[in-house]
């Protein structure tokens, strides 16, 4: 079981990475795509070895997939949104919120 | 699939998903990284199966690499220049951030070294996506529906995010 | 119909959200649906009470697990016992009232449908508040009521006064939430669980140490003082009269407001478990009471004489639920209990009575200001013998309900001298004012001759619950007759019946009172025999004093707000001052260290000057560096913390390395930046 928690964790390490250090708002979304599939391998890994009687970490997974679907919908619209007011969408420019 | 193989299988998926993961984050044509997240993705349903949950990687066959990666696609090819390669895609806190996220990674496998786990070693139900049909529709069947109505706000927010001014 | 008690509060639930959802633009089918599901609340609390009365007032509780944590579980259920029985009562019947006369007092208001949902919000919040079986859900409907009494108060909020009003009472009732929160906080530290039967029961068995009861009992009752606008917070209630009339009859006279008596009678057992905290309750009742009854005699405003007339009568209450707090501890039973309770039902019905009434009036003369009135009487027959009726039920006049209540208070202080003179006075105040506001309104000449003669009587919906409130008024004490064996005292009671039996001298006392008040309110103002202005001269700095209202909002205006508003200043100095001193000092030296060989320089001075210029972008960079505006950046803030808090929580001693390393790497970026800044800001001197 550790391996599949160990690569989870890795996942989830490399997704942080990447939400804190892309510049482009589609990369950190990505980024985030990759740490709800490092939860989600949590999820199955844990429901298959410490819970196997009942489905709720699949089921529960199920949920985290729609909800990640329901984010990346909303997150890509505003990303155009950004990219219609700013030009662009490298978040490093978008430094308004300050003061 | 249960020993050696399954075992092999494994180490094989995960080196394609760590390998794949970092190009996703680092690479600095943002087309490449998606190209590459869905190679991720496809190595996590193999997971998935790998873990006899199979129903979960058809779920994230369809959504994940069918719809999520083309809105991906599509977002980047409304929004970025393809051309423009050489732009830098990461940001100047690589390496504070490489810091944290291995303080985070040597917290998290250290504590799954030291964790006692409760194993059980039953076996999941055989007919897993039959179970898990019944499931969503009776117990967790509230769940369920006020999830389904997140994602209609989610389209319906992001129609009205996305339409033009005055459209 | 014990079983599905709960459902009383969610019928008018449903109104609000049919009404917010689909109902809104069509008025009167809203309006309609709110009246409707008040109105089923109403009959099903009646089949509670003869259920309850048929079980004997055997309490019945119902729960479901809301949140379940090792050692705590909080639970959402109902809790139904008399109090609770009769509350719901009072809370449908005064709330369909209220809301079938709104149909004529808002007509044509253009957010009527709004009107009717945000009172049904505030009936099921009010409703929920009464059923609840815990301290964890009596609290998330306070809030409730609190805010929908915002949004009231402030319904016309075009007007700058309601709106500031609005956020008057949101603030001043959040202090005593404060204190309720933090009540609630030391009972689930120390107690271990919110439900109030076994809170008692643990307060009983000696488990709780007495410091603590006490200090719950009086962190608590914080929140009574808060939503029962008792001293020192009683400054909201007058002015939520700015709301509309009918809101403040149903929230801020009859049932809101009891909210806080409520609370102390459904918490009895905690409270009386200390008696200091019942002695604290008892004081802080007496003190406001007092003190809102004297400012009640000199106010020319007919809403806000009932305002202080309500904030005195909630006095009342709590003061007698502190006494019975004090007897309990001291180890006797006493009327005070059951007065409390019983004044709370009675009161409830002549104080919306009285302010409907005054709404009436209001809506007939345009006008709040009782020395514009005069001779209403002959206009508006019904309303002014309504009000009538309810001004002798408030001054406890033989045999309205008013009268059994009053005499069960004084019969309640009853060991307390101090407290039984007081009470009496008030008593003699409260009839006087009640009867002055009485006489200026309805009788004597129209001092204002165009508004009365455009006054006319109300529409139909608006008399006809003033008249049911009136036969309330008259007939609803009646269930506490002290001669009845098997009356209020009996049914509503805290641990054990105590029946006092008629104690015909405080009755004859009370009554002497309360006529000396009226006719002295007679003298001076019917007869006028008696000048009211020679008096006000000749104590003049008393009657200022009480005018003003003890300068309370004043008070308070100069111990808080101008503090606050000082202390900005203060701040705002030290930023202009000092903190931009420092970094004009850091420009000028930066200029100096980017330039050393022009130290001597005309430029250094200059620099100086300049600096201003660069300071926030140059030299602030600590401040900058915080603040860079860049969310990763933030979020790269937040993910270093929290991932700090894993790894203390794996290895401590890993969390220092962790700690030396973030330090090191900010330092360092630190550095870069500095140097690069003065390069930038070299750069810009050669510029300049």
């Amino acid at each position: 079981m550790l391996q599949y928690l160990a690569l989870a964790a890795i996942l989830f390490a490399i997704g942080i990475f990447g939400v804190l250090t892309r510049r482009n708002a589609v990369g950190i979304l990505m980024s985030l795509e990759l740490m709800f599939n490092a939860v989600n391998i949590n999820l199955v890994t844990f429901n298959k070895y410490i819970n196997p009687d009942n489905l709720t970490g699949q089921i529960f997974a199920i949920f985290v997939v729609v909800v990640a679907a329901a984010e990346a919908v909303v997150g890509l619209a505003i990303v155009l949104l950004l990219y219609r007011n700013w030009r662009g969408i490298d978040v490093d420019r978008i430094n308004i919120m300050k003061w | 699939m249960e020993g050696e193989t399954s075992q092999v299988i494994f180490y094989l998926l995960s080196f394609v998903i760590i390998v794949s993961a970092i190009y996703v984050v680092t690479l600095r044509n943002i087309f490449h990284s998606a190209l590459f997240l869905i190679l991720t993705l496809f190595g996590v349903a193999g997971i998935y199966i790998l873990l006899h949950a199979e129903f979960l990687a058809a779920v994230q066959v369809l959504i994940y690499v069918g719809a999520i990666s083309v809105l991906i696609i599509f977002a980047i090819m409304l929004t970025s220049q393809l051309a423009n390669k050489e732009i830098k895609q990461s940001n100047e806190q690589v390496t504070v951030a490489i810091f944290v996220c291995a303080g985070f990674l040597m917290a998290s496998l250290g504590s799954l070294a030291n964790t006692v786990w409760k194993l059980t070693e039953n076996p999941l139900p055989e007919d897993n996506t039959l179970t898990i049909g019944r499931l969503l529709m009776n117990e967790f069947v509230l769940p369920f529906e006020v999830v389904s109505v997140v994602l209609l706000a989610a389209l319906i927010g992001a129609v009205v995010l996305a339409r033009k001014e005055g459209a | 119909m014990l079983e599905n008690a709960y459902l009383i509060m969610f019928y008018p639930l449903f109104a609000f959200v049919m009404i917010v959802f689909f109902t809104r633009w069509k008025e009167k089918l809203s309006s309609h649906l709110s009246i409707g599901m008040i109105l089923l609340g109403f009959i099903h609390s009646v089949f509670v009470m003869i259920e309850m009365l048929a079980r004997h007032g055997q309490s019945y509780e119902k729960a479901i697990p809301f949140l379940t944590l090792p050692n705590f579980s909080l639970e959402l259920g109902i809790f139904l016992d008399p109090l609770t029985a009769v509350m719901l009562l009072v809370v449908t019947i005064v709330s369909s009232c209220v809301q079938i006369y709104s149909l004529g007092y808002m007509h044509g208001d253009p957010r009527f449908s709004r009107y009717f949902s945000y009172l049904s919000l505030f009936t099921f919040s009010m409703l929920g508040l009464v059923l609840a079986n815990n301290f964890f859900m009596i609290f998330i409907f306070w809030e409730l009521v609190g805010l929908t009494s915002y949004l009231l108060i402030g319904f016309w909020f075009e007007k700058k006064s309601a709106s500031d009003a609005g956020k008057k009472a949101f603030i001043t009732t959040r202090i005593g939430d404060l204190g309720f929160i933090v009540g609630i906080l030391i009972l689930t530290a120390f107690v271990g669980t919110l439900n109030y039967q076994q809170v008692f029961e643990r307060v009983a068995s000696g488990e709780v140490s007495a410091t603590i009861v006490t200090l719950a009992g009086i962190f608590l009752f914080c929140g009574a003082v808060g939503k029962s606008a008792q001293f020192p917070l009683h400054v909201w209630l007058p002015d939520a009269m700015e709301g509309p009339t009918p809101v403040s009859a149903l929230i801020h006279a009859a049932t809101m407001v009891a909210a806080g008596v409520y609370m102390v009678a459904r918490g009895m057992s905690l409270f009386a478990g200390s008696a200091t905290a019942s002695l604290v309750i008892a004081s802080i009742g007496l003190i406001t009471s007092f003190i809102a009854a004297t400012i009640a005699l000199t106010q020319n405003d007919i809403k806000r004489v009932l305002a202080y007339s309500t904030v005195s009568q909630l006095g009342y209450m709590i003061m007698a639920l502190g006494l019975y707090g004090v007897d309990y501890a001291h180890g006797h039973h006493s009327a005070g209990y059951v007065a409390g309770t019983f004044h709370l039902m009675t009161h409830a019905f002549f104080k919306a009575l009285l302010f409907l009434g005054a709404g009436s009036v209001i809506h007939a003369v345009h006008t709040n200001d009782i020395q514009e009135m005069g001779g209403l009487s002959k206009k508006m027959k019904i309303t002014a013998t309504t009000f009538f009726i309810a001004s002798l039920s408030i001054a406890g006049i033989f045999p309205l309900s008013g009268f059994w209540s009053k005499d069960e208070i004084v019969a309640s202080t009853q060991g307390h001298p101090v407290f039984m003179f007081f009470t009496l006075l008030i008593a003699f105040m409260t009839a006087f004012y009640m009867f002055r506001l009485c006489f200026l309104t309805f009788t004597g000449k129209p001092r204002h001759e165009e508004k009365y003669h455009h006054a006319h009587e109300s529409p139909k919906s608006m008399t006809y619950p003033l008249m049911f409130l009136a036969f309330l008024s008259i007939f609803a004490g009646w269930v506490g007759l002290p001669w009845l064996h098997h009356g209020f005292s009996s049914f509503v009671f805290h641990e054990e019946v105590h029946h006092a039996g008629p104690q015909y001298i405080l009755m004859i006392v009370s009554t002497i009172v309360a006529v000396s008040g009226i006719g002295l309110a007679y003298l001076v103002y019917y007869k006028k025999k008696i000048s009211a202005d020679v008096i006000a001269e000749k104590f003049k700095p008393i009657y200022t004093l009480l005018y003003n209202k003890y300068y309370f909002d004043e008070l308070y205006d100069a111990i808080i707000i101008k503090p606050v508003l000082g202390l900005t200043n203060v701040l705002w100095w030290f930023d202009a001052n000092i903190i931009d001193g420092l970094v004009n000092f850091s420009g000028w030296l930066t200029v100096k260290w980017a330039d050393a060989k022009q130290l001597f320089d005309q430029y250094v001075v200059d620099g100086a000057v300049n600096g201003a210029g660069y300071l926030m972008m140059g030299l602030a960079w600590l401040f900058r560096y915080a603040q860079n505006g860049s969310l990763q950046f933030y979020t790269l803030i937040v993910a270093a913390g929290a991932i700090g808090i894993v790894i203390y929580k794996v290895t401590p001693e890993g969390f220092y390395y962790y700690l030396a390393g973030l330090l090191i790497m900010a330092l360092s970026r630190l550095l870069v930046r500095s140097l690069r800044t003065e390069r930038a800001n070299s750069g810009a001197k050669y510029e300049g």
